[in-house]
């Protein structure tokens, strides 16, 4: 059994410790949120916070998270009022919206480590793949969401 | 094992049993249609309006992150005078369509035709119900309906002090005729249409609630993952199953024609033993292609004799005859993927006398035709769930192979829900491609440098034969001629020809279609021809479209916006395009710096739109944003190549698409000049692609005329 917490919940599943903590949050502890884009840490989609810094879930083995505190797009706040989350819905940010839950969760955690992030750290740090192309609101969102409480 | 239970109209529970942290998670899915449904309280078959006041707005496009939800609501809104507070958007249930007789109309979303192919009855529904709903206040007070008035769905009588609302004449204005010709409002007095209300899809999605198709969760669900003949057309030769028995949670091996799907008790178990699962193709006679030897063959159709004229105007060989200069260059394009952020996926659950879909899609009539031909059911057995997809740009459109295989699977085990999902590879493999492109142009000048004549002949797959054949006539390509076969400028001598080169290869129309290498060949080629004779490009462009007011209304915006007519700032370099498209008119500047000499810095695009009508303006700019975006990915990153019949990119890796260190500054200018109804999804990339080359061979004077830009030594800074 390996044991962490996700979203303040103790949790213990008993799968292959090589599973990706990806399909452990989707497949076994039903949090679709989570998505799966590439598989290979490229897209970003599979975003969470391990003790808050962003991860790329889809290649993390579960037995990485051992003991550590996982934080998903469903815990990010009770009801889509973290100031990234309201940021993104005063710009009118997403699109499709498949890949915007790991956008949030990577600007979250950039905000959570530098309160105000100018472009160059914004473009560096922000590398998740959004297909519908909404990266010029992204960019203005995080510095948006920099100003909210 | 229980199926899915309808516990209202149009919504039902499901709870899935969790492991290890014990979540119990509810998940509201939209419901397909009982046989309850004829007695829903319908003022139209677009609108219920409930004793609450909500009023529910049915949708028989799809959401695709283009805001379909948002503006076709707005549409009948505008006539209908309700609370748009009080406006809930669902979709229209497929299997009630196809048993009511196709009454929500056509269900297709492409073309960019969401709003303009739907704004006319969607308003009409709404004054309909308008007039209805008055009527009913009319007889319920004995007064006549002409002396009522309503605002945000409250029904009024002045005379007599008297009001009511929507809610409760409803059921009232039910039992009437609909009128059959409603009266619509002048464009002018419209209230709603032209405003910005916030995107009623947009807060699930920033919160993890949206579900897409990737993300349906059933009781007792199993999991698949799937693997196709990598060449395309080939079949399934052997799989060796007892190599992958005793993995953890795989279920069982599922094997049809040209592929084989393993189910396990998660997606990742899945794809773990599909990967170990040992697999034999018959390739067929595929095996050896690539894209020289496609290249090849297209140069066959340059090279050809006698092929399909599709447009002539005066005489070209004279123009040529006479020519003081003539210009002549080649230009080509790759295949290329659409690479949706969420693969392609689809749940089943199959029993003998029903099956149920759960889809993100472009086109619910055509997801539930290969239900039904996949499963034997009659069309009113199959239940679709249409899901908001995760990007589609064609890829959902004409193609359900997924819906196909996910029923084949679930067939195997009745009443087990059956996830199938394709992983990234998958997707990248088994794309329907943006068909390669190779023409050549040559442009005749007069020894005044005007442009007196112009021969094309397009090479090419046909992207008709492959998905649309309502669109070949004669041998030529309705949609991989368009650019050319409708191009706005006034040449006396013109002839198009066109070579169809079919090949293996699976096509699909990728967001704007013919509008992505087509534009940026033809305003590639003016601006060669502007140069050699020595005039400038954007005024080059204006002497042509003397007849065109609305092209060169586009064109003069942006060079307006930009100053075309005063300098650059030292360092930057501009390009200028003109395209229109899919009813709407569109034009592009770029400006850039380079690096180098290979390093690209993109400082700014402008891009000028007239659509004739705008209903949410917001969503329009995100269409130029999002537009921008596929122009600048695709016109320098993005290439499909093909070895031993197959493609060769599998993933992200290799098929990079644009992020957002690369996204530049983008000016939306918006100029709905009224009187028509364009598209919008599509239009903006077109003019972006060419005003880039443009600007890039202003500022190195290296003319690149195959696509993509990489391959001739470029990058973005």
């Amino acid at each position: 059994m390996i044991q962490f917490t996700v979203n303040g919940r103790d949790v213990s599943v008993d799968v292959e410790p090589e599973m990706p903590l990806l399909w452990v949050l989707r497949d076994e502890l039903g949090l679709t949120g989570t998505k799966y884009g590439c598989g290979i840490a490229l897209c970003g989609a599979c975003t969470v916070h391990m003790d808050g810094a962003a991860m790329r879930t889809c290649v993390l083995p579960v037995s990485a998270v051992a003991g550590k505190k996982i934080t998903t797009i469903e815990g990010l706040s009770k009801d889509g009022t973290h100031p990234v989350q309201k940021a993104w819905v005063q710009l009118q940010v997403p699109q499709c919206g498949y890949c915007q839950s790991g956008q949030i969760m990577a600007a979250a955690a950039l905000l959570a480590s530098n309160r105000k992030p100018d472009d160059e750290i914004i473009e560096t740090t922000m590398s998740n793949i959004c297909r519908c192309g909404t990266y010029v609101r992204i960019r203005d969102a995080v510095k948006l969401a920099a100003t909210l409480k | 094992m229980t199926t899915p239970i309808a516990n209202s109209r149009r919504n039902f529970l499901v709870a899935s049993t969790a492991l290890g942290g014990g979540f119990m998670l509810g998940v509201h899915f939209p419901l397909l249609a009982q046989a309850a449904d004829a007695a829903a309280p319908e003022v139209t078959h677009w609108i219920v309006i409930q004793p609450d006041e909500t009023v529910i707005i049915r949708i028989a496009r799809s959401e695709l992150g283009q805001g379909s939800f948002t503006g076709l609501a707005m549409l009948v809104a505008e006539e209908l005078e309700c609370d748009w507070d009080k406006v809930t958007p669902e979709y229209a249930d497929v299997n009630e369509h196809v048993r009511r007789n196709r009454i929500f109309g056509a269900m297709t979303t492409g073309g960019s035709r969401a709003i303009r192919d739907s704004q006319k009855y969607l308003r009409e529904a709404g004054a309909a119900a308008r007039e209805m709903l008055l009527t009913a206040a009319a007889k319920d007070w004995g007064v006549p309906a002409s002396e009522l008035t309503v605002s945000k769905g409250v029904i009024t009588h002045a005379a007599t002090g008297r009001s009511t609302t929507y809610g409760k004449v409803a059921p009232l204005a039910t039992a009437l005729e609909a009128p059959k010709e409603p009266r619509l409002k002048d464009p002018k007095d419209w209230k709603l249409i032209g405003t910005s209300p916030p995107r009623i899809d947009i807060p699930d999605k920033t919160t993890g609630k949206q579900i897409y198709a990737a993300d349906v969760s059933l009781p007792g669900m199993v999991h698949a993952s799937i693997v196709q003949c990598p060449v395309f057309g080939g079949k399934l030769e052997s799989y060796d199953k007892t190599k992958i028995e005793g993995m953890r949670g795989v279920k069982s091996v599922v094997a049809a024609e040209d592929w084989v799907a393993v189910v396990a008790d998660n997606w990742w178990r899945a794809n773990e033993a599909l990967k170990a699962l040992p697999v034999e193709w018959d390739v067929g006679n595929n095996g050896e292609v690539t894209s020289e030897s496609i290249r090849a063959f297209l140069r066959t159709g340059i090279d050809a004799t006698d092929v399909p004229v599709a447009r002539k105007e005066g005489d070209t060989t004279a123009a040529f005859a006479s020519a003081d200069k003539v210009i002549e260059a080649e230009y080509s394009a790759p295949f290329l993927n659409h690479a949706t952020l969420e693969p392609q996926t689809a749940t089943a659950v199959f029993q003998a006398d029903r099956v149920e879909v759960w889809v993100g899609t472009q086109n619910g009539e055509a997801s539930i035709a290969a239900a039904s031909e996949a499963s034997g059911l009659p069309l009113d057995k199959v239940f679709l769930h249409k899901m908001h997809a995760g990007g589609a740009f064609g890829r959902r459109s004409a193609f359900n192979e997924f819906v196909k295989q996910a029923i084949k699977i679930a067939q195997t085990m009745p009443g087990t829900p059956v996830r199938l999902q394709w992983s990234r590879e998958e997707d990248m493999v088994q794309g329907r491609y943006r068909p390669t492109s190779l023409v050549k142009l040559r442009g005749a000048l007069d020894k005044d440098g005007n442009w007196i004549g112009w021969h094309v002949r397009q090479s090419e797959p046909s992207i008709a034969a492959a998905v649309l054949t309502q669109f070949l006539k004669d041998g030529i390509d309705q949609i991989g001629t368009r650019v050319f076969i409708d191009s706005p400028y006034g040449v006396p001598n013109y002839t198009l020809e066109y070579a169809m080169r079919n090949t293996h290869v699976l096509l699909g129309p990728w967001r704007a279609v013919a509008h992505t290498h087509n534009p940026y060949f033809r305003e590639s080629f003016i601006d060669e021809l502007a140069l050699a004779a020595g005039k400038d490009s954007y005024q080059f462009r204006r002497a042509m479209l003397e007849k065109k007011p609305k092209d060169l209304a586009v064109l003069d915006a942006v060079a307006k916006a930009v100053g075309w007519d005063t300098a650059a700032p030292a360092g930057v370099f501009r390009g200028i395009a003109v395209a229109d498209s899919y009813g709407s008119y569109s034009a592009a500047v770029v400006e850039l710096s380079v690096k180098d000499g290979t390093e690209i810095e993109v400082k700014r695009v402008i891009v000028a739109l007239d659509p004739g009508y705008i209903v949410h303006p917001d969503a329009v700019k995100a269409q130029i944003e999002s537009g921008v975006v596929w122009a600048l990915s695709s016109a320098m990153l993005e290439e499909i190549t093909i070895d031993k019949g197959r493609v060769v990119q599998t993933n992200f890796s290799d098929y990079p698409v644009l992020t957002l260190r690369h996204t530049p500054k983008t000016e939306a200018i918006l100029m709905p000049s009224g009187g028509f109804w364009g598209g919008v999804g599509e239009p903006p990339m077109a003019a972006v692609l060419p005003a880039l080359g443009n600007a890039i061979f202003a500022a190195t004077g290296k003319r690149v005329r195959s696509l993509p830009l990489k391959n001739a030594g470029f990058s973005y800074a």
